[in-house]
């Protein structure tokens, strides 16, 4: 190791500043070459603040940058990419509807001799030889829309490497690909890794981070917090590090005796997405659906709430049937909906919290037609306490939140109406440490309420620590129940792949 | 249940401006403009600071401006109309046609004001039963209340319309009827907007449709209020045209829709829906007629004009993007 380039990546004393929020202060970040460097923390940490900086999409408002050694420019994403530095969003930049070769020589198509047209036949045999040397296999003239979510991620690598580049940022590439696909990512980056591909790994998934990375680098509130070594790290650190103090308990679990049965669902159908789906839930139940992506669970809860269509099956609230054609049905009867996908369905990101607060239940503010400003402020800052929301203003919109708090929105804009049942969605994906605790606590709050909550989750440990009892799914069909008392994690993973594990 | 105050969490903010820069811009650049160009115009020439002139600059922005506090309705719940010019000149031949046939004012007003909606409720069944883009609907709409006009009149214009002409020329308290009206409709439009859960609603339908769904928000119905709302004050306006015309033209308010969408815009409405003002539609049509009148009071010839106007929308969008397009994801 020669003195002059220690690091491959050296960002020092990076500031940036956003309206409303904090951001990065004074960070420093050191990656090693042909390491894996993972960046966790909470979520407003600034860690994706940070690798924007360094792909060109925010410019930082001080700090340097050195790649190799040499102090560079990121002005813009090209300049990243000229560097060297490709990064791999949550949200993939493929474009769905042109084949796995087009996306990798986006932008840089050859051309045949006469340079007016696409030279497709070596643009796809070099696209094959990229697909081998990576160790996969896959039609360089797929469509993209047809891969899987981590296939996309792999084309989104072997798009990065083809362009020549160093240092790959993975932004929590995990998060929507099964176990199998982890194990296939990870086998690639060690891959890459040995032929000095430098990576730096963002995730919440902190047994991912032990099992991958070889440095990680903690921010909080802007600030590095650590940088160590894996090998000298413990989980238990990194979480008191993240969150700047011990974390008691992440599921804080209370038992409460169950009420009478307030929801049943019989022989629920939706042609082609789920059959014969039968389940009750009582009054301060919390009742998991386990399950591997696409498995039908979130079908399921948006169909009850009436977002999606039923094709069968019968549904009683409170012992008297219960019919649902649209949501607002299915909101005037009691139940809610947490979206797995918050941005999409869940929230208004242009307008400030408060509007997003008391959306569902603008009726109770109003008096001869008029909103009464005054109660409505009041009742909303009271559940955003309740809540812990942290914003500067009730009146920011709720796009300046961190997507811990904007869960937390969601959840609240329902807690302000009379609620019975509450589906929640994959309600902590994506969400810091912190946030995740507040979100269990105060799902445990409502139970103990009276209120009969079903949660979407396919992180185990939240399923087993949070629900009293599981029914697993698979395929569209329900395919076992567990108990608190006797569900496991392999239990469920058989369950739900069918498959049974040695 | 009050746990909530612990006040030492970990990243709570602890500086608390009340406005942000951006948002101060996107709240106020409008406004901030206007001044400027008050400013400017009155040192271009002498004759713009006048008692005279400023009525005359709220006469003429007046019946555009109603049109536009309609469509920015319309752009806030994220849809577009494209069919008021055509619906000013029907419904104001339709209700100058009534007057000349009853000899009363508040019918032919009525019966245009009830054109105007009810073209407005047939965009807004068509955009919300079939599930059109109301680009389309209001396309067609536009196409064919043009076609209904002139076959009604067979192109020539309704004359001798006597009285009717209060609407458009008269004064009420010394103020321009138009004036006064467009003042009257702000304020509701104002209203509306702000104090109404249906204010609340097409925000919340123009900031994310499916939220505004999955909120329990009866959507459909809100949309074809919001065009039966756009509907009538278009008919207003198109009786108010007429009546200052003299006459009930077949073939007036050609690029209405333009000029109204023209105003709203520089008034800070995104085109995308869930941002914008009443009060920045008020302030685009000073603009806008501020402009207009500045340029001929210093005798720029009316081709310059509209170059001018072009380069003045291109402004006040770029503004606005710098002023919005800065959000934070991380």
């Amino acid at each position: 190791m020669n003195t002059g380039s220690e690091y491959l990546l050296e960002m020092r004393n990076i500031v940036k500043t956003f309206p409303g929020t904090r951001a990065v202060r004074n960070v420093t970040l050191q990656v090693r070459p042909g390491t894996v460097h993972a960046l966790v923390g909470e979520n407003g940490a600034g860690k994706s603040t940070l690798m924007k900086i360094l792909a060109g999409e925010h410019r930082a408002d001080a700090g340097e940058i050195f790649f190799d050694g040499k102090k560079v420019e990121i002005n813009n994403t090209r300049d990243a990419l000229r560097i060297g530095i490709a990064t791999v969003y949550q949200e993939l930049n493929l474009v769905p509807e042109m084949t796995v070769a087009e996306n990798i020589f986006l932008g840089r198509e050859p051309r045949e001799k006469l340079g007016l047209f696409v030279d497709s036949r070596s643009m796809e045999k070099e696209t094959a030889r990229i697909i081998a040397g990576m160790g996969l296999h896959g039609a360089p003239r797929t469509r993209v829309k047809e891969l899987t979510v981590s296939a996309q991620q792999m084309v989104e690598i072997a798009k990065g490497i083809h362009r020549g580049s160093r240092l790959i940022v993975m932004d929590e590439p995990t998060s929507a690909i099964t176990e199998a696909e982890v194990e296939r990512l990870f086998g690639l980056i060690r891959e890459l890794k040995s032929r000095g591909i430098t990576f730096i790994y963002i995730s919440h998934k902190l047994d991912e981070v032990f099992r991958i990375s070889d440095e990680i680098t903690v921010l909080r509130d802007g600030v590095r917090v650590a940088t160590q070594p894996t090998g000298e790290m413990t989980r238990s650190r990194i979480i008191s590090l993240m969150v700047g103090r011990e974390l008691s308990q992440l599921y804080p679990k209370a038992e409460f005796p169950k009420g009478e049965v307030i929801f049943e669902a019989r022989g629920l159908r939706r042609d082609g997405v789920f059959q014969d789906i039968s389940f009750q839930v009582r009054r301060g139940e919390i009742l998991g659906l386990a399950g591997l992506m696409g498995a039908g669970r979130s079908e399921i809860a948006r169909a009850v709430f009436g977002l999606d269509p039923l094709d069968g099956g019968e549904m009683t609230l409170e012992g008297s049937p219960f019919h649902v054609r649209k949501p607002r049905d299915a909101i005037r009867r009691g139940l809610a909906y947490v979206p797995e996908d918050r941005k999409l369905v869940g929230l208004c990101l242009e307008r400030p919290v408060i509007e997003n607060l008391t959306l569902a239940s603008l009726e109770r503010f109003v008096k001869c037609g008029f909103l009464r400003p005054g109660t409505e402020r009041k009742e909303s800052e009271a559940i955003s306490a309740k809540l812990q929301i942290k914003t500067d203003r009730l009146d920011l919109p709720v796009k300046y939140l961190s997507g811990g708090n904007q869960q937390k929105v969601v959840l609240g804009k329902w807690l302000l109406r009379n609620l019975k049942v509450l589906f929640l969605d994959e309600p902590t994906r994506g969400i810091d440490v912190g946030a995740k605790a507040e979100i269990h606590r105060r799902m445990s709050e409502l139970a103990g309420n009276g209120i009969a909550v079903v949660m979407i989750s396919s992180e185990l440990p939240e399923l087993l620590g949070m629900c009293d009892r599981i029914i697993v799914m698979r395929q569209g069909k329900q395919s076992g129940e567990l108990h608190r008392d006797a569900a496991t994690q392999e239990g469920i993973m058989n369950l739900a792949t069918g498959a049974f594990h040695g | 249940m009050d746990e909530g105050k612990k006040a030492d969490e970990p990243g709570a903010p602890n500086v608390k401006p009340r406005y942000t820069k951006e948002e101060f811009f996107s709240r106020y650049g409008v406004l901030l403009i206007l001044v400027v160009m008050i400013l400017a115009s009155s040192l271009l020439s002498p004759a713009f600071l006048t008692g005279r002139n400023m009525w005359n600059v709220l006469r003429q922005m007046s019946i555009i401006t109603i049109i536009a506090f309609g469509s920015t309705l319309v752009i806030l719940a994220g849809m577009i109309d494209l069919s008021c010019g055509s619906v000013v000149a029907l419904s104001g031949v339709l209700g100058t046609s009534v007057y000349v046939m009853t000899g009363s004012i508040s019918l032919g007003l009525a019966s245009g004001m009830a054109t105007g909606g009810l073209a407005g409720l047939i965009c807004g069944f068509l955009v919300t039963r079939f599930d059109l883009p109301p680009f389309i609907v209001t396309l067609a709409m536009m196409t064919g209340a043009r076609g209904l006009v002139l076959l009604y009149t067979g192109g020539s214009p309704i004359i001798n319309i006597g009285d009717f002409t209060v609407l458009g020329q008269g004064d009420l308290l010394s103020i321009p009827v138009p004036v006064l009206v467009m003042f009257l409709i702000y304020g509701l439009v104002l209203v509306l907007v702000k104090r109404t859960p249906y204010g609340r609603y097409i925000y919340a339908i123009g900031g994310n449709e499916a939220a505004a769904v999955a909120s329990g928000i009866h959507v459909r119905r809100i949309k074809r209020t919001t065009f039966l709302l756009a509907g009538l004050l278009t008919g207003l306006a198109g009786v108010m045209l007429m009546s200052r015309i003299n006459s009930g033209q077949p073939a007036a308010g050609l690029n209405f829709e333009l000029d109204a969408i023209t105003t709203v815009v520089i008034g800070g409405t995104s085109l995308s829906g869930g941002i914008g003002t009443v009060t920045g539609t008020l302030a685009g049509g000073v603009i806008v007629a501020i402009l207009n009148n500045i340029l001929n009071l210093t005798n720029v010839s009316p081709y310059w004009q509209q170059i001018v106007k072009g380069l003045v929308i291109l402004l006040a969008v770029i503004m606005d993007l710098k002023a919005k397009g800065r959000g934070r994801s991380g």
